[in-house]
C-alpha cells in the first residue's frame, strides 16, 4: 500500500477512515416523524374526517386518470389521507397487488388465471373484482377516408393477422378504391394491444409487426389524421377528444354495423371490442379505515367521476352489486 | 515569403485550392452547429408557445388534478429537488473519492486497470437497467422501500461513473509539480491532495459533478421503476417517504387524451428546464470563482 508507505504515522489517517464510516452508518438510521390529530369531526357517510394513513394504488394507466380524480375528491374531504397512485400497467400493478405491496389495483383486465391468482394464493392475500367502467376500443381512419364505414372482425384479422401482405384498401374489400394503407396502433407493451389483438385474433400478442407503434396515443392520433389511407385502433376517450380530426369505423362481428359510443359501449353491443375496467381491492386492507372509507368513497362517486375524465361508466346496478361485494 | 527555393508563381494554384478547401470545411462546420442550435429553438419555441400560457404561480404550488386549470406540479418539483439533494450528497464523496483514490493512490496494475474500464463501461449502460437494479437491491433487498433514499441510491450509481471520469481528468490535469513542490515542503500525501490537488482540480470537478446532476434531473425510467408514483399529494419530509419527479408528471401529461393536459406537459418542461439551466449557471459561477482564486 502506497500511503502507508508515504505517510509516517498511518494511524491518524486509519482513525479517519474509520470515523467515516461512523458517519455513514449514523447518517442511515432515520427519524420518524408523526402528526397529532387535534379536533374531530364525523362525517356521516365514509368515516371521521380527521382519520390518516395512507391508501397505495397501482396499476393500469387506462384506470389511471379515474383513480386520481376519486383521488382528488377524497383528498378534499380527508386531506389527511395520503393517496399514492402509480401507473406500472396493469400487468405491474397485478405484480405489486399480489405481493401485498399495494392495497387497490387498477386493471384494464381481468386478473391472470393461474399466473397472477396463484400469486395471490402463495402471498395469502384475498381480493375483489369491483367493476367500474367500460373502455370501446375504436377503429379510426383518417378524416378524409369517405369509403369506410364499416369492416367487420374478419377483415380487420385479415389485415392485422402476422405475415399479413395487406398494403392497399383495394385488398380488403371488392370496391374499395386503389389507396395505399398505413397502419397505426398501440405498442406491444400496452393492454390496448393485447385486448385488441385478443379479440381479433384469438391470441393476445398476435399482430403484424410492420405498423407504426406508439405507446403515446397521441402520436397516433396524428398519423392517422394527418394520412388519407391510415387505419388504427386506440382507446375511446382518445377519439372522443379529438372527433374533428378523425372518421370512427363501425365494426360488424357478426350482428350488424355498430359503432362504439356512449350508448353501445355500456349495454355490450359494441362487441367485442368493449374492454371492462376494474379496481381490484385487497380485503385484508379493507379492514383499514382509511381504505375502507376510500373504496366506499370511490363506489360512491365513480360513476360521475368516471365519465368526467372521459370513459364509460358501468350502470348503477352494476355498482349496487360491487357494494354488496363489499359487505 | 519564408521559402527562398519556391516560388510565389508556383504556390497560387495550391493556395487557391487549400482556401477552397478551407472555406468549404468553414461551412460545414458552422452548419453542424446550426443543425444543433435550429433543433434546440425549435425545441424551445414550441415547448414555450405551448406551455407559457399554463405556467402560472398556482401550477407550482398546486397538486396534479384532473381539471388542468388546476392540475399543479408541486409534489414532483419537490421530490425532483430531494432526489437531486440526496443524490449529491451521496454521488460527490463516492465520486471525488475513487477519483482521488485512482488517480493519486492507486498502483498502476492489472486491478485498478481493472476497475478503470469498469469505469467507463458503466458510463454507457441504460439508465433502466439502474432502475431495476436500485428495485432489487435498494428497494427490496435493503428493505428501503420506495423511499427518496432508494431512488436517490439507484440515481447516485447512474451518475457515478461521469463524476469519477470526470473528477479524475480534473486531477489528472494538475501538474505535477505542484505535487512535489508540496512534498518539498514536507507535506505528506493527504496534505498534498488536500492543500494542493484538491483545489486546482476543484473547477473541473464541480463542472463534471453538475453535468452529472443534469443528467439525473432528466432520467425517467430509472425513477418509474424505484417509485412507480405519479399522484402524490404531499412533500416528503424525510428520506423514507414516497416520492414523484418531474419528468413522470410531464410524461403522464403527455400521455392524456384531453389537449389541455399538452399544455401542462409543456410548462412542465419550462420548470425543468428553468431548474437545468439553473444548475447549469451555478456550475459556470462556481468555476469561474475557484478558477481566479487558484490562478493567484
Amino acid at each position: 500500500m502506497i500511503w502507508l508507505i508515504r505517510n509516517k504515522n498511518p494511524l491518524p489517517f486509519l482513525m479517519g477512515s474509520i470515523l467515516l464510516l461512523v458517519i455513514f452508518l449514523v447518517g442511515c438510521a432515520n427519524d420518524d416523524s408523526s402528526s397529532s390529530s387535534n379536533l374531530s369531526l364525523v362525517d356521516p357517510s365514509f368515516g371521521d374526517i380527521n382519520m390518516s394513513g395512507s391508501v397505495e394504488i397501482d396499476g393500469s394507466s387506462t384506470v389511471y386518470p379515474v383513480s386520481e380524480a376519486v383521488a382528488e375528491e377524497f383528498n378534499e374531504l380527508y386531506p389527511k389521507v395520503r393517496v399514492n397512485v402509480g401507473v406500472s400497467g396493469t400487468g405491474g400493478g397485478f405484480k405489486r397487488f399480489t405481493a401485498g405491496e399495494t392495497d387497490i389495483s387498477d386493471a384494464s383486465r381481468h386478473i391472470k388465471n393461474p399466473k397472477e391468482t396463484s400469486a395471490a394464493e402463495a402471498n395469502g392475500i384475498e381480493y375483489v373484482e369491483l367493476r367500474i367502467g367500460t373502455d370501446g376500443l375504436s377503429v379510426v381512419v383518417s378524416p378524409d377516408n369517405d369509403f369506410v364505414e364499416c369492416l367487420t372482425i374478419d377483415e380487420l384479422k385479415k389485415i392485422w393477422e402476422p405475415g399479413s401482405s395487406i398494403n392497399n384498401w383495394s385488398q380488403v374489400r371488392v370496391g374499395f378504391p386503389d389507396q395505399k394503407m398505413r397502419l397505426y396502433g398501440p405498442d406491444t407493451d400496452s393492454g390496448t394491444f393485447d385486448y385488441f389483438t385478443e379479440e381479433v385474433m384469438g391470441e393476445a400478442q398476435l399482430s403484424r409487426p410492420d405498423y407504426t407503434a406508439s405507446a403515446d396515443d397521441n402520436v397516433l392520433i396524428q398519423g392517422v389524421s394527418g394520412d388519407k389511407g391510415s387505419l388504427g385502433y386506440f382507446g375511446y376517450a382518445y377519439y372522443r377528444e379529438s372527433k374533428d380530426k378523425l372518421n370512427l369505423v363501425a365494426v360488424d362481428s357478426g350482428a350488424g354495423c355498430v359503432a362504439p359510443s356512449e350508448t353501445t359501449i355500456p349495454s355490450g353491443e359494441y362487441s367485442p371490442l368493449s374492454r371492462p375496467l376494474f379496481i381490484y381491492v385487497n380485503l385484508g386492507s379493507m379492514a383499514r379505515t382509511e381504505v375502507k372509507a376510500f373504496v366506499d368513497f370511490y363506489m360512491e362517486h365513480g360513476p360521475a367521476l368516471t365519465e368526467e375524465v372521459g370513459y364509460i361508466s358501468s350502470d348503477e346496478t352494476v355498482y349496487s352489486a360491487n357494494k354488496d361485494l363489499l359487505k | 515569403m519564408e521559402s527562398n527555393n519556391i516560388t510565389s508563381g508556383q504556390l497560387k494554384p495550391r493556395r487557391v485550392l487549400r482556401r477552397t478547401i478551407g472555406g468549404f470545411v468553414y461551412g460545414l462546420f458552422l452548419l453542424s452547429v446550426c443543425v444543433g442550435i435550429v433543433g434546440l429553438l425549435a425545441l424551445l419555441y414550441e415547448v414555450l408557445t405551448t406551455g407559457l400560457p399554463w405556467l402560472n404561480w398556482q401550477f407550482i404550488t398546486d397538486y396534479p388534478s384532473r381539471h388542468p386549470e388546476e392540475a399543479g406540479l408541486f409534489s414532483a418539483l419537490m421530490g425532483t429537488v430531494w432526489l437531486m439533494a440526496m443524490t449529491a450528497i451521496f454521488t460527490v464523496p463516492v465520486g471525488v473519492g475513487a477519483a482521488i483514490y485512482l488517480e493519486e493512490y492507486a498502483p498502476r496494475n492489472l486491478f485498478t486497470r481493472i476497475i478503470e474500464i469498469n469505469v467507463a463501461n458503466l458510463a454507457g449502460v441504460p439508465s433502466i437497467v439502474y432502475g431495476l437494479l436500485g428495485l432489487a437491491l435498494f428497494v427490496t433487498w435493503f428493505e428501503l422501500g420506495r423511499s427518496i433514499l432508494a431512488g436517490s441510491m439507484t440515481l447516485s450509481l447512474l451518475v457515478l461513473p461521469i463524476v469519477i471520469l470526470a473528477s479524475r481528468e480534473a486531477i489528472r490535469a494538475v501538474p505535477d509539480s505542484y505535487r512535489q513542490a508540496a512534498y518539498a515542503m514536507g507535506a505528506d500525501q493527504w496534505q498534498v491532495i488536500k492543500g494542493v490537488v484538491l483545489p486546482s482540480a476543484l473547477p473541473g470537478i464541480l463542472t463534471g459533478t453538475i453535468l452529472a446532476m443534469s443528467r439525473a434531473i432528466g432520467e425517467a425510467a430509472p425513477v418509474i421503476a424505484i417509485s412507480a408514483l405519479v399522484y402524490l399529494t404531499f412533500i416528503p419530509s424525510h428520506p423514507m417517504e414516497r416520492f414523484t419527479v418531474l419528468p413522470i408528471q410531464i410524461y403522464n401529461w403527455v400521455a392524456r387524451p384531453q389537449d389541455e393536459f399538452r399544455g401542462l406537459a409543456a410548462a412542465g418542461i419550462i420548470v425543468l428546464l428553468v431548474i437545468l439551466l439553473s444548475m447549469n449557471a451555478i456550475a459556470v459561477f462556481l468555476r469561474n470563482k475557484y478558477q481566479i482564486r487558484s490562478e493567484e
